[in-house]
């Protein structure tokens, strides 16, 4: 038997990515933004993550299980999600065990309702965790308020986008290093960055959708506040908008592949973030302008494909 | 069980063809009046009175009603039930009556009134419209007590408005809102989908003889096979 010859079917090379690569790779990207959560928001947070991941991976397994498909657990999308959509949710004040119940609902809704019914990993039309978080905030009322952080004091921890006078606003270094109120994962904008620059430099996302994102919402706001660069600086790093533009709208399925898309993609949900900040009677707008451009996302796909070019040079 | 037995009639409306579950009729009251179980119940019954009554009469007038000015005949039949059934709730249960608001009036242009009375009563006598009336409006009935008792327990933690013990703190407020409403009426759908396996006529039972619009249609090719078969036949 030891000289029976292999044989395989092309390619014979390939560059070693797979599901599971990418996905540890956004898992070690949200490494530093986890430490950050637990850090300024305390145990709790620790819980909810727990909770989510947990819950998100159990759901896919036994969904699997019970439909009798190709087990998918390994991987990891299941846990980015739960950990996306624990860092998108606030720690706040009531029961834990209500907590964690409400957690298990939101991951129930994202793996079951969100990526299974539509066909598992690839085939759902909007991002998982994106989903569910918006589900959860419109499902319970007490997921919509702020979470607190523990490390400072209450008084420079209001969320920028719902407070009423300008003397109750944070400072830039207290919005970039996350000392404010938020969900887990959105506070702390130097820790994001690190993520971004990571998945940046192991080329598991583009800067295209980020930097169009978060400059797409820093000019508008920037001619809203009347040329006032702080102003617009602090709505920029205030809210969701670094996790959701990095971590949430890079997202591969729920993303156009092309250069011109991504770009188009970002500028649509960067508009529609500024536009419900500024005119929606919601405070925060990220969850919701990436949710819409998700659906809008096959459209954009297929206005920027690539034209192939045949022989003779007409468009094929 | 054939379709055309009396009990083959009365019982298809139930899974089979259900009238909002599978037929994906009437969504509307569907949706607006499943927040709780008893609006529901007393929209399903409200709606079986109507259909079981619009049903026979427009049977019996079958041959009298001209082909080409039924629909407002039937309108006006389904609009004088819908008044009376309207006033008796207005009368004896005021509470339902504020409860259902402007849904109760809505009845007259409810599509499974409309469409049993196009698709069944305006062919068949007047025992089997009836039976077929009843069988549907049982259905409407069963599929919105069903949808609001899920959307009752899970969104507001009671069931026919009694409370239900220790589920306060954990209730699913998205449940009684629009998107609750959607949610779980998909969820229903796809239920009964996997219960009758896809089987559950779809086209096949409508044919197009008699459809007002087969003739825009059969150019378009929609349903040409169809109306091949029937003529070929």
């Amino acid at each position: 038997m030891s000289n029976q010859v292999k044989l395989a079917v092309s390619p014979h090379i390939h560059s070693g990515n797979s599901t599971r690569r990418i996905m540890l790779d956004v898992l070690i990207a949200l490494l530093p933004t986890t430490i950050a959560g637990a850090i300024i928001f305390g145990w709790k947070s620790l819980i909810i993550i727990a909770a989510c991941v947990a819950s998100c991976v159990g759901f896919e397994a036994l969904f699997n299980l019970i439909t009798k498909r190709r087990q998918t657990v390994g991987d990891l999308s299941a846990a980015v999600t739960g950990l996306l959509l624990a860092l998108n949710l606030p720690v706040v004040e009531q029961n834990l065990g209500i907590t964690i119940f409400q957690c298990v609902i939101g991951s129930l809704f994202a793996i079951i309702v969100v990526k299974f019914l539509f066909g598992g990993i690839g085939c759902n039309v909007v991002n998982p965790a994106i989903a569910a978080r918006v589900f959860m905030l419109i499902a319970f009322g007490s997921m919509a308020k702020v979470g607190l952080p523990v490390v400072v004091d209450t008084v420079s921890s209001a969320t920028p986008l719902s407070v009423e006078t300008a003397e109750q606003l944070p400072s830039i270094m207290d919005l970039f290093l996350g000392l404010r109120g938020g969900a887990i994962g959105e506070v702390c904008v130097l820790a994001l960055l690190i993520g971004f620059v990571y998945l940046l430099v192991r080329k598991v996302i583009t800067w295209h959708i980020p930097v169009v994102f978060i400059g797409t919402v820093f000019v508008a706001s920037l001619f809203m506040e009347g040329f006032d660069v702080m102003m617009a600086l602090t709505m920029t790093l205030s809210g969701g908008l670094f996790l959701g533009a990095i971590f949430m709208a890079t997202d591969y399925v729920t993303s156009p592949s092309t250069a011109w898309g991504k770009i188009i993609f970002a500028f649509g949900a960067g508009m529609i973030t500024f536009l419900i900040r500024y005119f929606g009677t919601y405070p925060e707008g990220v969850s919701f302008a990436i949710l819409l451009m998700n659906i809008l996302n096959p459209y954009i796909d297929s206005w920027t494909r690539h034209k192939i070019l045949v022989a003779g040079g007409k468009k094929a | 069980m054939k379709n055309n037995s009396n009990l083959g009639i009365l019982l298809k409306g139930i899974i089979k063809e259900n009238p909002v579950l599978v037929l994906i009729l009437g969504t509307c009251p569907t949706l607006a009046t499943t927040t709780n179980v008893v609006g529901a119940f007393g929209m399903g019954i409200a709606a079986l009175t109507v259909l079981v009554c619009s049903n026979m009469l427009i049977s019996l007038l079958r041959k009298i009603i001209p082909e080409t000015v039924r629909i407002p005949c039937y309108i006006v039949i389904i609009a004088g039930f819908v008044t009376i059934v309207e006033m008796i709730v207005h009368a004896y249960f005021p509470a339902l009556y504020d409860m259902l608001g402007v849904y109760l009036a809505l009845i007259t242009v409810n599509c499974i009134i409309l469409g049993r009375a196009e698709m069944f009563a305006g062919k068949n006598s007047v025992g089997k419209s009836a039976l077929d009336g009843l069988g549907m409006g049982i259905g409407f009935t069963l599929a919105l007590v069903a949808m609001s008792t899920v959307r009752e327990v899970l969104g507001n933690a009671s069931f026919a408005g009694i409370p239900i013990p220790f589920m306060e703190p954990f209730k699913i407020e998205i449940m009684t809102k629009a998107p609750g409403g959607m949610l779980v009426y998909g969820l229903l759908i796809a239920l009964v989908f996997v219960i009758t396996r896809g089987k559950a006529p779809l086209k096949k039972s409508f044919s197009c003889a008699g459809c007002p619009s087969a003739g825009h249609c059969t150019a378009s090719g929609a349903c040409n096979t169809e109306v091949k078969e029937e003529q070929a036949q």
